[in-house]
């Protein structure tokens, strides 16, 4: 085995560059799936979102989607893709500390785990 | 006359707000595309003319048209990253740096969002449509000189290069880093609240504030706007803003405008399209601000 050189800052962003290239194609045919089915079941009736009354509660919850997933519901398939798409750019933060980790840069470790901590709080913190 | 009639030419009346769902999904999918393509175009973004095009046209609540506005945001800035590192300007260690600002000041945003009026954030949504027009009007940049930089840009390595186009490389340097963040942290802020990319902000605090040469300090913008705006979509999702129905339009229509805009802005006559962009952003900021004091929002 030869001598791998360290992960340079170019190649790692064209990587991630890649990789939040492919989370959106994905992320965009689930929610495009999602949606032909949402406007195919909700056929002849009328879109009103004049009054806000939030999202459904099963919406916002990974056991109230996983529930309305298994019985089919439109709706939960466009989350499901919005949940990939939010994803991306939070892979990208994952894929930058692996990265930097590589090039043996402790302080861009640091910097990007703190991003990281930041955007699982927001995920999770609020719930 | 209101100004939304003259906006959109007097075809939106009342009874857009409750069309089929089929018709209301296209015409929402056309006018996201439209918002994406000219955003791209323009280089203004898309998503700040998209929530008044959905508060204002069609009549969706600010709260559901900002939480479809922040997943377009992500899609697009996602989309675009590809196109953008090739090009090999961005600096993922500076744009990482400034993220840490950026997504606290989008939760704090976001948490915001949650207890401020509607009427309150309409206004504040139709002061920065006013200030993008005007930044968008005085785009006479001045002649870009290189920052010498504080020695903090070395120590935290944020100095870097870009290739100057004659096959080699200019170096550059990083200078008033704490303001550049503090802004930052008000992008963030302003992103989280009113779910759009804030690009102009971004770019506004490494470009004017750090002086980071103008290239750079847009491509990086575009990957942070993604990951800042994902630092608000956890908190958009728990408080049901992100309604599928209406998301899913949006989120394509701008992905597809936006992709199709970057890919024709080296042939288009950029100029009198930022113009009259220029105007329509205007004229929605007066629309806003108006329909906020006087409360139909």
């Amino acid at each position: 085995m030869g001598h791998r050189p360290a992960l340079s800052d170019e190649r790692m962003e064209y990587i991630m560059g890649r990789l939040l290239q492919a989370g959106v194609l994905l992320a965009s045919v689930v929610v495009l799936t999602g949606g032909i089915l949402f406007v195919w079941s909700h056929f002849g009736k009328v879109a009103d979102y004049r009054n806000f009354s939030g999202a459904p509660a099963e919406l916002r919850s990974i056991s109230g989607l996983l529930h309305l997933l298994r019985i089919g519901d439109a709706t939960a398939i466009v989350q499901i893709g919005v949940l990939l798409l939010i994803a991306t750019p939070i892979a990208r933060v994952v894929f930058a500390v692996v990265g930097f980790a590589l090039e043996q840069n402790k302080l861009y470790v640091v910097v990007s785990l703190t991003v990281l901590a930041v955007l699982m709080i927001s995920l999770f913190g609020f719930a | 006359m209101a100004l939304s009639d003259v906006v959109c030419l007097g075809f939106c009346y009342q009874s857009l707000a409750t069309l089929p769902v089929l018709l209301f999904t296209l015409l929402v999918f056309a006018g996201s595309f439209a918002a994406g393509l000219l955003g791209a175009l323009t280089g203004l973004g898309g998503g700040v003319v998209l929530v008044p095009l959905l508060t204002i046209v069609f009549h969706v609540d600010i709260r559901y048209a900002i939480g479809a506005s922040l997943i377009s945001v992500i899609a697009t800035s996602s989309g675009a990253a590809a196109a953008y590192v090739r090009e090999g300007f961005s600096n993922v260690r500076i744009g990482m740096f400034l993220e840490i600002a950026t997504t606290i000041g989008a939760i704090f945003g976001a948490f915001l969002a949650t207890r401020t009026p509607t009427r309150a954030l309409a206004i504040i949504f139709g002061l920065v449509l006013l200030y993008s027009a005007w930044l968008s009007w005085r785009q006479t940049r001045c002649k870009e000189h290189l920052a010498e930089g504080s020695r903090w840009s070395d120590r935290l390595q944020l100095s870097g290069t870009y290739p100057d186009g004659h096959g080699g490389k200019q170096s550059y340097r990083v200078d008033r880093i704490a303001g550049g963040f503090a802004t930052m942290f008000g992008a963030g802020t302003l992103s989280g609240l009113l779910g759009i990319g804030s690009g102009a902000v971004k770019v506004l605090a490494m470009d004017q504030i750090m002086r980071i040469p103008f290239k750079v300090s847009t491509t990086t913008s575009n990957f942070m706007i993604g990951v800042t705006a994902a630092a608000s979509a956890g908190i958009y999702l728990h408080r049901g803003y992100v309604e599928p129905g209406l998301a899913f339009p949006v989120m394509l229509g701008v992905l597809a405008g936006s992709l199709l805009g970057a890919k024709v802005l080296v042939r288009a006559k950029v100029s009198l399209l930022r113009g009259i962009f220029t105007v329509v952003i205007l004229a929605l900021g007066v629309e806003m601000i108006l329909n906020g004091l006087i409360g139909r929002m």
